[in-house]
């Protein structure tokens, strides 16, 4: 059951580069693959583009086979209202319970919902808090 | 054939025998330089030397060097010892300055020529039934002909397959049931990752032994080549300036080249041109004993190496060089230490996290040298954290300053960024401008 609470954000190494992100973007469109949720780490001349889209194994079969570095990350999705103290009640349950948020990025989406995807560093753990809070995200991001 | 394990019985003789031998032939090719190509009989002169003063073997330092430059003052055909009609092929290697160096083959050399690769490849195993598939250039590098018509005296099917379009090699090897492979080992490399690409598994396709030259590499790559293709990994040393590939070849043991010492005098020197100590290493000197075309006297071939001087299992009574280290002119001085190209890869080799492919970059910052080394991440390294990047940075670092004692900067770059070379591969890049 676990691990349908899991969403698998799909992350790939890119070099720090005019044109690089629009090769990623592109053989994703090629495919009909959308983007739900999306940020970049940067660090100095290279970065990591993170990912959730709607078809995860297929964006990670058509980046690797264009050979690029790809690797499946396993993040959380909370929903929350698109208000203000949306974000702060989570991360609130979670640090009480001492568990450290490596990055967050988030999305709005009908018409006052927001997707926040977090990177733990303890996952069960915070499912655990996640589900007691009742904002965690089940099922298909589409 | 001399035997069902050697090609020819030279190959056993006894050290005493192949030092007269040696003698001999050293005493005739002295004279047949002096007598026919204008340039050694001048040089002879400046140094107050005659043929008649060699009259033991120890006599060769009283001989003047041969260099590349040589061959640029020569160039095209001014260091041959016989009449152009006598000459039935050329080759050519790029040499200093934009001029290449010319060599040339009378019709015994040629046959001298393909017994000596003969003797390599019968060396290694390929036998009459095997099928070779020769993925060197085929033109002017000697790689392609030379290794070419000494599968077909060994009576293995030869695939003429020469470099480049990979997947159509990748299914002839397949198809034509390839058991033998000569190639660079970083074309080989690219093989295997094509072939991956494709769905094929490198492992399974039948092959058993890889012949290996032309750049230098190492012992992790070798075990790198030998887990992917499942097969036995040989090094090749040869040059044009002596015939081509065959000159020396690893045995079944695969610890040192045996470098035919009927056909090649070998000396190693210090940067002063002194023979170094038994076993220390230096520059590769070395005379061809039997070469009618191109009579070389004390050709230095700028390949740093040592002469291993233990006795072989296999048999063989010739003399084992170790696998080159790196070229006298390859050595890079940064910061003023001595870095060879070698030492880079044999580092970067022994970490899981990199890939195949590297490159080096020296630039001057100011009067600072800067060495950047550009290395393509594995797949399997990256689990999608920024702080993979940090730890394979460091530890890339932190391993080359071991082996080298200079830090350096450490660039991850995208798979398949890096270039592929088919032929040499050209993995340092010296940016600095001249002082």
């Amino acid at each position: 059951m676990k691990e349908e609470k899991i969403i698998k954000q799909v992350s790939v190494f890119v070099e720090n580069k005019p044109g690089r992100l629009a090769a990623v973007t592109e053989k994703l469109y090629e495919k009909g693959i959308n983007i739900r949720a999306f940020t970049i780490a940067e660090a100095g001349d290279f970065g990591i583009i993170r990912m959730v889209v709607d078809k995860t194994d297929e964006a990670y079969k058509v980046l690797k086979d264009a050979g690029f570095t790809v690797s499946l990350t396993n993040v959380l999705g909370v929903e929350v209202k698109d208000e203000p103290g949306g974000l702060y009640s989570i991360a609130k349950a979670l640090g009480s319970a001492n568990i450290n948020i490596e990055y967050v990025y988030a999305f709005t989406f009908g018409k006052d919902k927001a997707l926040i995807i977090l990177r733990v560093d303890d996952i069960e753990k915070a499912i655990e808090i996640l589900e007691k809070e009742n904002v965690l995200f089940k099922g298909k991001v589409d | 054939m001399y035997s069902d394990k050697y090609w020819q019985k030279e190959e056993v003789l006894p050290k005493k025998e192949l030092e007269d031998l040696q003698l001999k032939r050293l005493k005739w090719v002295v004279r047949h330089a002096y007598d026919n190509v204008a340039f050694f009989r001048q040089r002879f002169k400046e140094r107050g030397v005659h043929p008649d003063d060699i009259r033991k073997r120890e006599d060769i330092t009283k001989l003047p060097f041969t260099t590349k430059e040589d061959f640029k003052v020569n160039y095209p055909f001014g260091l041959f010892a016989v009449p152009k009609q006598k000459i039935i092929r050329i080759h050519t290697s790029s040499g200093t300055s934009g001029k290449p160096k010319v060599v040339g083959y009378t019709a015994r050399d040629l046959e001298n020529w393909i017994n000596m690769v003969a003797r390599c490849m019968y060396m290694v195993g390929v036998r009459s039934k095997d099928v070779f598939q020769n993925m060197v250039s085929y033109t002017f590098f000697t790689g392609g002909l030379g290794f070419h018509y000494a599968a077909e005296r060994i009576g293995a099917m030869v695939v003429p397959a020469g470099t480049g379009n990979t997947e159509r090699q990748i299914r002839y090897m397949i198809d034509f049931g390839t058991t033998v492979i000569h190639a660079t080992p970083s074309y080989a490399m690219h093989i295997k990752e094509v072939a991956e690409s494709l769905k094929i598994k490198p492992d399974e396709t039948g092959l058993r032994i890889g012949c290996f030259g032309a750049e230098p590499w190492s012992n992790n790559t070798r075990k790198r080549l030998e887990d992917a293709f499942n097969i036995k990994a040989f090094d090749s040393y040869g040059l044009s300036e002596m015939n081509g590939p065959g000159v020396a070849f690893e045995c079944e043991e695969q610890n040192g080249l045996h470098i035919w010492a009927d056909h090649y005098f070998i000396e190693i020197v210090d940067k002063n041109g002194e023979a170094v100590s038994e076993g220390e290493k230096g520059e590769l000197v070395l005379t061809p004993l039997t070469k009618e075309a191109l009579p070389l006297i004390r050709y230095k071939t700028g390949d740093v190496t040592f002469v291993m001087d233990d006795e072989c299992s296999c048999g063989r009574t010739h003399p084992k060089i170790h696998r080159i280290l790196g070229r006298a002119d390859d050595m890079i001085v940064v910061r003023g230490i001595n870095v060879f190209p070698s030492q880079i890869e044999h580092v970067l080799m022994q970490i899981p996290e990199v890939g195949d492919h590297f490159q080096v970059l020296i630039t001057r910052n100011g009067s600072l040298d800067e060495i950047t080394v550009k290395v393509e991440m594995r797949d399997e390294a990256f689990t999608g954290e920024l702080s993979d990047f940090k730890r394979i940075q460091s530890k890339v670092q932190r391993e080359l300053y071991k082996e080298l004692g200079l830090r350096t900067n450490v660039e991850l770059v995208e798979r398949g960024t890096i270039e592929r070379f088919v032929l040499k591969a050209k993995r340092v890049v010296d940016l600095r401008d001249e002082i």
